[in-house]
């Protein structure tokens, strides 16, 4: 990672974009973990929804935070690759592989991140797929939590980026994000019910938007 | 600054001393009378004192200063306009004219073009919109997005955009009939006055009708939209926001005591019918306020919900009165 040249993009770029062109509306934002190691689990629409998190836990935690992206995405061109991990900053995952290639287990690179103190953020839909459709979320946060079980886990519900620029869209046009922090979760409960502390506590917060269908 | 006549430069000297004062008062209620939560009316205030610094230093820094902060209220309120109600998926590209519109609009009132700032959302967009719309060849939603789109603009770009054409419109005082020119203020150099004046005149009738509404108020306008006014704070508001602009508008603005008298009246009347259109609003789309960009106050559509009608009114009221 180009850390210096992280926190230029991040103040120059991000920051402006966020709050002129964007703008987050953001509730319990003290929920958000202060520091590493912790897990951040929020449901994807937009390749802005990255930036909107990282925008709100601020230039201060920016050292520290690392989302988890797609390795066969986002490591496949060489300029998007130079991005995602030296700009961005991403621990690459290939969504292909699910077993354990040389005695190294899939989701070791994440492990490492979080022995060393930072703050993970994982978008267990796997893909942006339908814009502002929350798909089933993945178990993959449950392994983690498995190796893990005294990391909080903090869900957190996005909104309006998906209208801003969708899959598969080139123009961006500007909407607030809503973004609405909850409780951490248990991460010491089995697979099965963590999955479901997670699913409730998500439909618990995107109960909190005056829903719309958007088609 | 030299283009700022000094009662303006009196009356912005006073929004700050208003402030302090404020600060003050809350201050030591906190240190003597600890127990009640503050914390909505400190955010309140500090909001306050962001927007007055802001808007004072645009003034400062020209005519066309206060038009590019006018603009960029108008493109956060038409944002969250559009955030909070529902839209088609399909008229993306729709939506991005409609935020684009706001820069032509704003350019024909910073150069005083008064024709093609009067037809460009009402006759321009309104022909584009919905052509662009039909174009995408969706049917289903056509009418709720057209309309709900149409009217967005109205409100959050057409109407708004009246303040900032008060910063530069010039004005012919010799059309308005026994007045004397003996304030100071000639010509141009009445802009920023006439918007202070409209500005603090919807702001104040929202004081004064929250105060009698307090003391006085029984019955409720509109107990489903609006539970807080009431015919008594709308009648208050309305008498003493009058009397005040009968006061403050000879000071500031080129206008004499009866068209100031005119204009409090109005300003105070139609302000209250935006602001219930705005609750309306809210209640339609079942939202408390439309954000947090105004830390205290909500979004900025909920602040000049009072603005949508009596900007255009006022302008025209002093277009007819003192325009050639």
């Amino acid at each position: 990672m180009n850390q210096l040249l992280r926190i230029a993009f991040f103040a120059l770029i991000v920051r402006p974009l966020m709050m002129i062109v964007l703008g987050t509306n953001v509730r319990r934002s003290e929920l958000l973990p202060t520091s590493g190691p912790a897990i951040i689990v929020a449901n994807h629409n937009s390749h802005l929804d990255v930036f909107a998190l990282m925008n709100v836990l601020g230039l201060k935690r920016l050292p520290i935070v690392r989302p988890v992206a797609a390795a066969d995405y986002f490591m496949t061109r060489r300029l998007r690759c130079w991005f995602a991990t030296r700009i961005v900053g991403i621990i690459p995952i290939d969504r292909s592989k699910i077993r354990r290639e040389n005695g190294k287990h899939p989701l070791d690179p994440i492990s490492e991140v979080l022995q060393e103190d930072g703050i993970v953020l994982l978008f267990p839909e796997g893909t942006r797929g339908e814009p502002e459709k929350m798909d089933e979320f993945q178990s993959g946060v449950a392994h983690i939590a498995r190796r893990h079980p005294d990391i909080p886990i903090t869900p957190v519900f996005m909104h309006g980026l998906g209208k801003a620029l969708p899959k598969g869209e080139a123009l961006l046009v500007p909407f607030f994000c809503d973004m609405f922090v909850g409780k951490p979760l248990n991460s010491q409960l089995k697979k099965r019910e963590l999955m479901n502390q997670l699913n409730s506590s998500m439909d618990e917060l995107a109960a909190e938007l005056p829903m719309e269908a958007w088609n | 600054m030299s283009h700022l006549p000094w009662e303006i430069c009196v009356t912005l000297l006073s929004l700050f001393a208003l402030l302090a004062t404020a600060n003050c008062v809350l201050f030591i209620k906190m240190r003597y009378f600890a127990g009640s939560d503050d914390t909505l009316i400190r955010h309140r205030i500090r909001t306050w004192w962001a927007l007055a610094a802001i808007f004072s230093l645009a003034l400062c820094i020209s005519p066309r200063g206060g038009v590019v902060f006018f603009g960029f209220i108008s493109f956060l309120a038409l944002k969250e306009f559009l955030s909070m109600s529902p839209t088609r998926r399909a008229d993306r590209r729709v939506l991005f004219y409609a935020y684009l519109s706001v820069i032509p609009q704003y350019y024909f009132a910073s150069t005083d073009n008064y024709q093609m700032f009067l037809i460009f959302i009402p006759v321009i967009m309104f022909i584009w919109l919905p052509t662009r719309m039909w174009m995408i060849g969706q049917g289903d939603g056509f009418e709720k997005a057209a309309g709900t789109l149409l009217w967005a603009l109205m409100i959050t770009v057409y109407s708004l955009s009246h303040t900032a054409y008060l910063l530069t419109m010039p004005l012919d005082l010799a059309v308005s009939n026994g007045r004397s020119v003996a304030t100071g203020i000639v010509d141009q150099h009445s802009g920023p006055g006439l918007l202070i004046f409209l500005i603090m005149m919807a702001e104040t009738s929202d004081i004064f009708q929250y105060a009698t509404g307090k003391a006085f108020g029984k019955t409720q306008v509109s107990p489903s939209i609006a539970p807080g006014k009431t015919y008594a704070g709308l009648i208050g508001g309305i008498l003493l926001t009058t009397c005040f602009a009968g006061v403050v508008g000879p000071l500031i603005t080129p206008m004499d005591i009866t068209h100031s008298f005119i204009a409090g009246f109005m300003i105070a009347c139609v302000g209250f019918a935006g602001e219930l259109c705005i609750c309306a609003l809210k209640c339609d789309l079942k939202i408390r306020n439309f954000g947090a960009t105004l830390p205290g106050h909500g979004g900025v559509l909920d602040r000049v919900g009072n603005l949508i009608f009596s900007a255009p009114l006022f302008f025209h009221f002093i277009h007819y009165c003192y325009h050639q």
